[in-house]
């Protein structure tokens, strides 16, 4: 069943990484750059929408998952001169840490009380980062400038501030959690996940254990989260509280649901349209937030389910 | 057979409570179900029939009591550790994926029992879960219903895949509560056909209300009132019953 579908579904997914990494050679330097800070936020996205699209658990804490990659990385390279490649494992390591605690916890509610007991965690987490403000920089935060070594791949030395350094990192980072949610997907237990996500009292009544496979989605939706927060850090050498706020838990929601919620190309697609459309209509209006509502109404009219769930809904029922 | 079946009940109750708040919904339930078998459970609304079959299964706990099955004590056991030992159930009101397909609801099922290590969690597994699909979809009378939306099914053939779905989770003991709910008598018919071939391998226990297709399939009836069981036997002494009788008909 899968083996028909398999390939197409792959081609088009490398063929997604494949134009990214050809687009940076034909990009002006400001998209360049723009387009290495959407990739990474993209894999934010992604793993929020494993929690979201696949799990169907609505959080609103995940910038807690964010900024902990952030802090864990930003914070070894600063005080203790840990290397790029050491600081990125270690916030990936607090993600996936920080997830499975809060998911003991957390995963015993459901629906609107998870948003909000996940809200709750991350809002401690965040007033956590100001009042240590010694430590953290609090919302001035840290720059980790001079405090990086460049990232070395054999003898190569490569320097984050190198904009195609930044380009590719962010590629591989993205493109890691891009196709990793896609295999997740296709495993037996992603298709627990929808089950889940789609019918949970069943699911259990099938022999699962729902609470199991919840908190896998959740270890893998706030690792993929900490390791984008920690590329963050890495890419613009900058640690700070608000990316800790309640706004960056809002984001990776707005994205996924404006690409396509339950779509592995969904989460892409939602980060790059509302960040070139803040990007576009902040430089020809103050009141920029009018038009980026307005577009977001229309999306929702047009697409209920986002762009990439009425693109499926309508002409392409095989995507992921 | 029959012998060994008094000596070793499949799935025994001992003593089963269960109240909420001030009311007892289970009180002192000593329920015998021997392998086999075809048992229904009746009794008028809120005789305390469905809170039984949800402690059989897991889905509520007792307040005080023990569940035993093949022998062993499954009290705390949670619902679905109770179905990979092979205690299924089937839902009031139909429970499928509606927008999955037929094929994907009832291969999750099917899969449950194959995926045994971590590795198959992660590599679609290259299982036979093709054939037992087809094998559970064959015997309700579903085949060639895979690709479709389960949710576009109508209403009876949404029971059979709810059915299906309960065989390829691989039942000892197949729980239906109320399955003829909302059927046309046609469906009626076929649904206890498929019951009556079922129970060659399966033990079936059976909560209803339609009493003819509790007559006509049961092997043994119990009869509960006001959460306790009032009467047991056949169906031939349970229509005797001047207890059963007072209970449904007021005489």
């Amino acid at each position: 069943m899968t083996g028909q579908r398999g390939r197409p579904v792959l081609a088009l997914h490398v063929a997604v990484v494949l134009l990214l990494l050809g687009l940076q050679f034909v990009v002006s330097p400001f998209q360049h750059g723009m387009l290495a800070r959407i990739m990474v936020l993209a894999a934010f996205a992604v793993g929020y929408n494993v929690l979201l699209g696949y799990t169907g658990l609505m959080s609103l804490g995940h910038a807690m998952f964010f900024a902990a990659g952030m802090y864990a990385t930003g914070l070894t390279v600063f005080y203790v001169g840990a290397g790029p490649v050491d600081g990125f494992l270690i916030g990936l390591g607090a993600g996936v840490v920080l997830s499975a605690a809060m998911g003991l916890i957390v995963l015993r509610t459901t629906g609107v009380s998870f948003l909000i007991v996940t809200m709750m965690f991350a809002q401690v987490f965040y007033l956590t980062t100001l009042y240590f403000n010694r430590i953290t920089g609090g919302d001035q935060g840290l720059i980790l400038t001079g405090h990086l070594h460049p990232l070395r791949l054999g003898a190569l030395q490569l320097p984050f501030a190198d904009p195609a350094v930044k380009y590719n990192v962010a590629l591989a980072v993205f493109g890691l959690c891009f196709l990793l949610s896609l295999w997740l997907t296709a495993s037996p237990a992603g298709r627990v996940l929808v089950a889940v996500r789609e019918n949970e009292d069943r699911t259990t009544m099938l022999g699962f254990n729902t609470f199991t496979y919840k908190l896998l989605a959740l270890v893998i939706s706030g690792g993929i989260s900490g390791m984008a927060g920690s590329a963050y850090t890495l890419l613009f050498s900058y640690v700070g509280s608000s990316f800790a706020s309640i706004l960056y838990s809002i984001y990776p929601l707005l994205w996924t649901l404006v690409g396509g919620s339950g779509t592995t190309i969904g989460p892409l697609v939602g980060t790059a349209l509302m960040t070139y459309v803040v990007d576009i209509t902040s430089g020809v209006t103050p009141g920029y937030l009018i038009v980026v509502g307005v577009v977001l109404v229309v999306i929702i009219l047009k697409f209920p389910s986002g762009i990439v769930g009425g693109i499926r809904a309508r002409w392409l029922p095989w995507l992921p | 057979m029959a012998a060994v079946a008094a000596v070793a009940p499949l799935l025994a109750t001992h003593a089963l409570r269960r109240t909420f708040g001030g009311l007892v919904a289970v009180r002192s339930v000593d329920f015998r179900l021997d392998r086999g078998e075809i048992r229904s459970i009746i009794g008028p609304n809120g005789a305390g029939k469905t809170t039984l079959l949800g402690i059989i299964c897991g889905r509520i706990p007792p307040t005080s009591g023990r569940v035993v099955f093949n022998g062993r004590d499954i009290t705390a056991l949670r619902a679905y550790e109770r179905v990979a030992l092979g205690i299924v159930y089937t839902f009031q009101i139909i429970s499928i994926y509606k927008r999955l397909t037929v094929y994907e609801n009832v291969a999750l099922a099917a899969e449950r029992r194959l995926m045994r290590t971590p590795l198959d969690h992660l590599v679609a597994v290259r299982l036979p879960v093709a054939e037992q699909v087809e094998g559970a979809l064959d015997e309700v009378g579903l085949r060639g219903t895979a690709s479709r939306i389960a949710g576009s099914l109508p209403y009876g053939h949404q029971r059979l895949l709810e059915v299906a779905m309960a065989l390829a989770a691989g039942p000892e003991v197949l729980a239906l509560d109320e399955p003829t709910q909302g059927l046309a008598p046609d469906e009626i018919a076929s649904l206890c056909a498929l019951i009556r071939r079922m129970s060659a391998t399966i033990t079936i226990l059976l909560v209803e209300h339609n009493m003819q297709v509790v007559l006509e399939l049961s092997r043994r009836i119990t009869v509960m009132d006001r959460g306790a069981i009032i009467a047991e036997g056949s169906p031939r002494e349970i229509e005797a019953n001047p207890d059963v009788r007072r209970v449904y008909l007021g005489l």
